[in-house]
């Protein structure tokens, strides 16, 4: 009888079995982690000392700390915002044209995220350097007699939030215009409602799935992306990212690290939530 | 009559010119992503030792690239740990697409959401849960702990997208192998395997995309023997990228671009003959 039930399972085993196990391995039982050394307090040598206490998370309301959380809420949310007004009409754009030419564009759209990030963000502040090429073009122009302070400001931060992000934002985006039907919009418009009107409340609505998914893809990943305010913000600009990043690698606060982790996957399953009440995670447009 | 023609010319001519508008802001837009491509790749033409301005045109770096740097140990190390990883990926994620997508079992809900995790959690978070996984198992850091890092964020790619494509395949041919004699190991490797190719290839190029470029997450569990380029990079970025660099991204780019464009033009040659195989049938 057992046997039998054994052999019966064997092929769900056989395929689900492995990255069940990979799943729970690791990534579910490093999240618990995660929240248990939250609540720890750190030893002398950087390492885990594991009594309870709260004070990581008193910590993080320090307004040093306050200010971080603040300006990376500030500055994911600009991103997110000016990821959906600049990639909806090009999305939208993209999916007017013919089949293959829109692959194509898409592609195009893909292929500066395939090259190294790092580098794409080091030349973008080569741009805006005291003579770097902006500055140089501007005083010859006569337009500026000094050069514009740009660099390492919250403003150059945004941009490279903005270079890594927007290609992101344009898939899902292009893929829920696709699947729209055009003919409401002509349905639309036959009924006497102009294009606003139309825009606001047919088309919006009809690929909300699309800006659901532009939201999660833009605005959670910008909360972490540590190496963008490193490179543009010069060590300047600290984000929530940079913390985490820094309470592990360089100040080894691991507690503390781990209650700002904590605190960024609150944000994420917040957002989730309130995802999957509208759609089904099934639907999530991430490749 | 003639005010309904006239609204309609009206529409008709509004659209023409919002087709317009639409191209000059898709060129302002791509132009925005692709500058920084450009600027990477003329300063990798760059007469200075670090970059900072542009000095002037030389192809130095490139014959420095091919003579002297050392970048190349680290793209071995990134190309081993990409290869490795994706094969890890591939066979996990491939399994997984199946027997999630065939067979109800009772942790399936906890595991299909937890495959959304890695996608949209901070990556950073990801780091730092792997990084003290490895910390707590004593596990050291190295090409390993690297390879099964990229695996965990590469795994959930690979099972969505094979998972869309398990889908859209036509099932019967399957049952028509076992009802034919075959067992289902044999039906797996000869029929199944087979049909999802396609699907492999691209759950391949997404994993080794993802793997290649990764920052955040290799930065925690790398090692101190391997390093893989990006960490490399991001190492130098805060003295200044030397244009050595430059001149390597870009040859990268170029051979993915190459890469891209051959593989369309290849597609579209099977396809032709595809269509002259059936014409000939007939």
């Amino acid at each position: 009888m057992a046997k039998g039930k054994l052999r019966n399972n064997a092929p769900a085993i056989a395929t689900a079995g492995p990255v069940s196990v990979w799943m729970i391995i690791f990534v579910l039982l490093p999240l618990i982690y995660i929240l248990v050394i939250s609540f720890m307090t750190r030893s002398s040598y950087g390492g885990i000392d594991y009594t309870f206490t709260l004070d990581n998370y008193k910590e993080m309301l320090q307004p040093l700390y306050l200010s971080v959380i603040v300006k990376s809420f500030k500055l994911a949310f600009l991103t997110t915002a000016i990821c959906l007004v600049v990639g909806y009409p090009l999305a939208y754009w993209i999916a007017s044209k013919p089949f293959k030419t829109a692959g194509n564009l898409l592609m195009l759209v893909m292929i500066p995220y395939w090259t190294s990030s790092l580098v794409r963000l080091y030349s973008t502040n080569l741009l805006v350097m005291p003579n770097g090429f902006i500055n140089t073009a501007l005083m010859k122009l006569g337009l500026i007699d000094q050069p514009l302070d740009l660099l390492y400001s919250d403003t150059m931060v945004l941009v490279g939030l903005l270079v890594t992000c927007l290609p992101f934002s344009v898939l899902p985006l292009y893929s829920s215009i696709e699947k729209m039907d055009k003919s409401l919009i002509e349905a639309s418009k036959d009924l006497g409602a102009n294009s606003v009107q139309t825009f606001l409340r047919v088309t919006i609505p009809q690929t909300a799935p699309g800006i659901a998914g532009c939201i999660i893809l833009v605005f959670i990943p910008s909360l972490g992306m540590y190496y963008v305010p490193e490179i543009l913000g010069g060590g300047k600009v600290m984000l929530i990212g940079t913390l985490v990043k820094n309470q592990f690698l360089v100040t080894k606060n691991w507690p503390f690290g781990a209650s700002m982790a904590i605190l960024l996957i609150l944000i994420t399953l917040a957002i989730m939530l309130i995802y999957t009440r509208f759609n089904k995670l099934e639907d999530l447009e991430v490749c | 009559m003639k005010t309904e023609n006239q609204r309609l010319s009206k529409r008709l001519r509004r659209k023409r010119a919002g087709r317009r508008w639409g191209n000059v802001f898709a060129v302002a837009v791509f132009t925005f992503i692709y500058i920084p491509v450009a600027m990477m790749v003329l300063f990798s033409f760059n007469d200075q030792r670090t970059n900072y301005y542009w000095n002037g045109f030389t192809f130095e770096w490139y014959e420095y690239l091919f003579t002297k740097s050392t970048l190349w140990e680290n793209l071995v190390v990134s190309l081993i740990v990409a290869v490795a990883s994706v094969i890890l990926s591939l066979i996990v994620g491939v399994l997984g697409a199946i027997g999630l997508s065939r067979f109800e079992f009772k942790l399936k809900k906890t595991i299909n959401s937890s495959l959304y995790i890695p996608i949209v959690i901070p990556e950073v978070v990801l780091g730092i849960s792997l990084l003290l996984l490895f910390d707590f198992c004593q596990f050291p850091l190295g090409y390993w702990s690297m390879i099964l890092s990229h695996t965990t964020f590469c795994v959930p790619f690979v099972v969505i997208i094979m998972r869309g494509r398990i889908a859209g395949m036509d099932m019967s041919v399957e049952e028509a192998s076992m009802d034919l004699g075959a067992n289902r190991i044999y039906t797996f490797f000869n029929i199944t395997l087979p049909m999802m190719v396609p699907g492999i290839m691209s759950a391949a190029f997404m994993s080794f995309t993802l793997s290649i470029d990764d920052v955040i997450i290799t930065n925690f569990v790398s090692g101190p023997y391997a390093t893989t380029l990006p960490i490399k990079i991001l190492s130098m970025v805060k003295v200044g990228l030397k244009p050595e660099v430059n001149a390597l991204t870009t040859i990268m780019v170029f051979v993915l671009v190459l890469g891209i464009v051959c593989n369309s033009i290849f597609q579209a040659a099977a396809k032709r003959r595809a269509s002259k195989k059936v014409v000939t049938y007939y």
